[in-house]
């Protein structure tokens, strides 16, 4: 047994508004640079519907993940290291600019500059690439709220898969669709396809948390990891030539503050916390032949870190006394293991995805209350997860591999909560029968009820800071970074736009955000050496520069 | 002349060429990439790339066979020199029509796909100029001595000997000067895109990820603990004032 720890993410469905802040603070802090101007590390996508780059999931056409040899060995879905290798001079399967969309800004001059005339002035849509002017039919979110849905809904991968199998039509129409929203990030995988891709070995999995990066100095051009992730979490910089990806925003939680989409995520739905695992058995769990048995495999190579054999082990590991009470206390390892109610997204795909979701009990509420039933009542809410079966198969399709019986598992603990807490909140007794029925104690049902309805922020978040005490006074070093020069300035150098020193990730230091954002009052102008960054904003009062002074031009 | 050219100007090259790719590799891997455009275009790159680079990589195996291994070898093995000849030349112009067919479509994606052509800086093409004058040059020689037929001139007895004798620090000027002006001038060419070759995205080349076929699938890495947590490596230039030495008597 190797015990090593994985910073993972859970993510409650039901809470999810599709209000998109997390991918615009994503967007602000990391990619809004030249060349990335089609990358979204975090993106929310409304299921049904194809998701983002278009139908990423269906497998068959891009070749993502890994699939099992005829003799059962785990194998890039894409081919073996020599097929490959042959195939780098241009990838066979790689998704294209228009698979994602053109990026664009508008033309806002000519709104204030056009003369004077009979006809409004417009901004026309620009292409971020050519620089010409161009015509919007696509973006990232463009079927948001089932857009468009009548006409293009079967094409989400999930929707054709369900509808080969159940002979049933999901239908587009508005009384019977239902809806949810999928905020998707990397999913910094145990067993990572986009790293096996990797000719140059420059994705690694980092050894103290899990987080999966690119290595940008190593990092040569090849491309084949965006082949290689079947979440099509890795993006190619256009400008730079370089993969870039998700960062878990490592320097954040390094200091042991959340994710950037976690803090602002307006849903409150998404926790952060550290899992223990069995390095040693990722790639036996992930050459289970049936993948309806993936999700179990995935479970089992999780540890349970109240176990003292784990304790001794993961304290020969080296792992930190915090870091396995940190463990202890994780808000991920509750929802996923202990109540069993966050499942892994896609688990068929074999690369162990460490950032779960709780499914979405509201489609099925929805229709109940719709219908006109009391959609609070247990027998109503149990009946109609075995009756639905439409929302059961698709979220199946998403979660399990396929295998039903485990999202109405899942969907029937929801619903069994979301019934014994009324009496709770209206001062009846509570129904002990309930809580029996999904085979879980009212004392259990309580905790998993505070964890997912009320939990403060360091119970959503517990994240333990990284070992680097005897380093810290190196801090600040680096820090002279000319602002106007920051992120996405930087010019070309001699050798082409991708030439010269990488750009760098951490602008400031974050153990003093985390200080500021911690502390009583507001952080000054001086604390923030008159920066303004989202990424900095500590959540107190008005961003200082932001907006002009008042009164500043009389 | 001839001393200069054959004599002194080829160390020139490996020096540029070997401490050019030094410096490079020291001071810009961020910048050591292949430049991949296929998010902009794909259809006309799966035809062109894979072309060009099977066609370059059998040229260059071209030359390390002709060049490097002497005629007595092959000789010795009962490679008969018509053979042999017939072998090159077919080999040969095949690999250079490929190469150069390749390169031709990738010219013209570069040149008619907006994005792609967009995203061509001065130092691509100036890259392409003298890489695509190498290849036709060297087709050049090549079918120069097709014409030639069983007259054509021998260059695994001037070109060869000369290069090899590079090698071992006695250049063999009179060889190589006695070789007809096709070769020098494809040569003095060759020479020109290895002196650019560490300042163009050609760097790839050097990088080709054969370890990959060794490598393990999963990389674990440690978090570079030198660095506070949070915090970044000071970058060159950008150091706080005061010495190293400083820095670490505070710790
Ligand atoms: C054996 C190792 C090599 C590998 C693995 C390799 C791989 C690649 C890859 C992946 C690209 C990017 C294609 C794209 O997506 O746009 C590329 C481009 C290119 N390579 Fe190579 N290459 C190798 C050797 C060479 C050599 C020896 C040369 C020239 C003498 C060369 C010349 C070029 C050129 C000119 C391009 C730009 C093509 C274009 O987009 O117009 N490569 N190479
Ligand atoms: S989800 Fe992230 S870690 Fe997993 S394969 Fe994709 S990029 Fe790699
Ligand atoms: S910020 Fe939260 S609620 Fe809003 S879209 Fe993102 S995950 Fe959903």
């Amino acid at each position: 047994m190797r015990v090593m720890a994985q910073m993972g993410m859970v993510m409650n469905l039901d809470k999810c508004i599709g209000c998109q802040t997390c991918s615009v603070t994503c967007k602000q802090a990391w990619t809004n640079r030249a060349g990335t101007e089609y990358v979204w590390f975090n993106n929310v996508e409304t299921r049904p519907g194809q998701g983002y780059p278009r139908r990423y999931e269906d497998q068959e056409q891009w070749k993502g993940g890994w699939e099992l040899t005829q003799r059962g060995r785990l194998q890039l879905k894409a081919g073996g290291r020599l097929k490959k290798l042959f195939g780098i001079f241009a990838s066979p399967v790689q998704p294209e600019l228009s698979d994602y969309y053109e990026p664009w800004t508008y033309d806002y001059s000519t709104l204030i500059e056009a003369p004077l005339g009979d006809d409004f002035p417009v901004a026309r849509p620009k292409s971020l690439i050519t620089g010409e002017d161009t015509k919007i039919t696509w973006s990232a979110n463009w079927d948001d709220n089932l857009a468009g849905t009548s006409q293009m809904g079967h094409l989400d991968p999930i929707v054709e898969k369900v509808r080969r199998e159940s002979e049933e039509k999901i239908k587009f129409e508005f009384e019977q669709t239902f809806m949810f929203y999928l905020p998707r990030i990397c999913e910094h995988c145990l067993n990572p396809s986009c790293m096996a891709s990797c000719p140059s070995g420059a994705i690694y999995k980092r050894e103290e948390d899990g987080i999966v990066l690119v290595d940008q100095d190593r990092c040569r051009g090849w491309r084949q990891c965006i082949t290689g992730c079947p979440y099509k979490k890795i993006y190619f910089n256009h400008k730079s030539g370089k993969a870039e990806k998700c960062t878990f925003c490592y320097p954040r939680i390094e200091v042991g503050l959340p994710t950037v989409c976690a803090e602002t995520c307006v849903g409150r739905l998404r926790y952060l916390g550290l899992f223990l695992y069995d390095a040693d058995a990722v790639t036996e769990a992930a050459s289970t032949p049936d993948p309806k048995d993936l999700y179990q495999a995935q479970m089992d190579v999780i540890l349970d870190p109240s176990d003292p054999a784990v304790v001794n082990a993961a304290r020969e590991q080296g792992i930190a006394e915090d870091w396995i009470e940190a463990a202890q206390r994780s808000p991920v390892h509750a929802l996923a293991k202990k109540y069993r109610v966050a499942l892994p997204l896609h688990p068929e795909y074999r690369t162990m995805p460490m950032v779960w979701y709780v499914p979405p009990l509201s489609p099925i509420v929805d229709l109940l209350r719709e219908q006109g039933h009391d959609a609070e009542a247990p027998e109503n809410l149990f009946g109609a997860i075995d009756s639905l079966r439409i929302p059961v198969e698709y979220l199946a399709e998403l979660f399990t591999a396929g295998d039903t019986t485990i999202i109405s598992e899942v969907l029937s603990k929801l619903a069994a909560m979301r019934s014994y807490m009324r009496d709770v909140s209206l001062g009846r007794e509570g129904d002990a029968s309930i809580p029996e029925a999904v085979g879980m104690s009212e004392e259990e049902m309580y905790e998993m009820y505070r964890l997912m309805a009320i939990a403060k922020y360091d119970e959503r978040y517990v994240i333990p800071k990284a070992h680097a005490e005897d380093a810290h006074n190196l801090e600040e070093m680096g820090c002279s970074l000319d602002f106007d020069e920051g992120p996405g300035m930087g010019g070309s150098g001699p050798f082409g736009e991708a030439s010269g020193g990488p750009v760098p990730v951490a602008v400031e230091t974050f153990r003093a955000l985390k200080n500021r954002q911690e502390g009583d009052t507001a952080a000054s102008d001086e604390q923030l050496h008159g920066r303004v960054n989202l990424l900095n904003w500590d959540g107190n009062g008005t961003p200082s520069g932001m907006f002009p002074k008042r009164g500043a031009d009389e | 002349m001839n001393f200069l050219l054959w004599g002194v100007l080829p160390y020139v090259v490996v020096a540029v060429l070997v401490g050019g790719t030094m410096w490079r590799y020291r001071y810009d891997k961020f910048g050591w990439t292949t430049r991949s455009s296929q998010l902009y275009e794909s259809r006309l790159l799966r035809i062109g790339s894979p072309l060009f680079h099977f066609g370059i990589l059998m040229v260059l195996f071209g030359h390390i066979g002709g060049l490097v291994i002497p005629k007595s070898w092959t000789e010795a093995l009962g490679i008969s020199e018509g053979l042999y000849h017939f072998n090159a030349l077919f080999f040969g112009t095949l690999a250079g029509i490929a190469t150069l067919g390749g390169l031709a479509l990738l010219i013209y994606r570069r040149r008619t796909t907006g994005p792609v052509f967009m995203a061509t800086t001065t130092n691509d093409k100036a890259m392409y100029a003298v890489l695509v004058s190498a290849i036709v040059l060297g087709l050049w020689t090549t079918l120069v001595a097709v014409g030639a037929g069983h007259e054509a001139h021998d260059y695994r007895e001037t070109v060869s000997p000369w290069f090899r004798s590079l090698v071992t620090l006695q250049p063999d000027v009179d060889a190589m000067a006695a070789a007809p002006i096709q070769f020098h001038i494809h040569v003095l060419v060759a020479f020109l895109l290895f002196s650019m070759w560490p300042f163009t995205r050609l760097v790839h080349a050097f990088t080709a990820p054969l370890h990959y076929l060794f490598r393990p699938y999963i990389v674990y890495r440690s978090r570079d603990a030198a660095l506070g947590a949070g915090a970044r490596a000071p970058k060159r230039g950008w150091e706080p004032i005061g010495t190293r030495d400083n820095a670490r008597r505070r710790k």
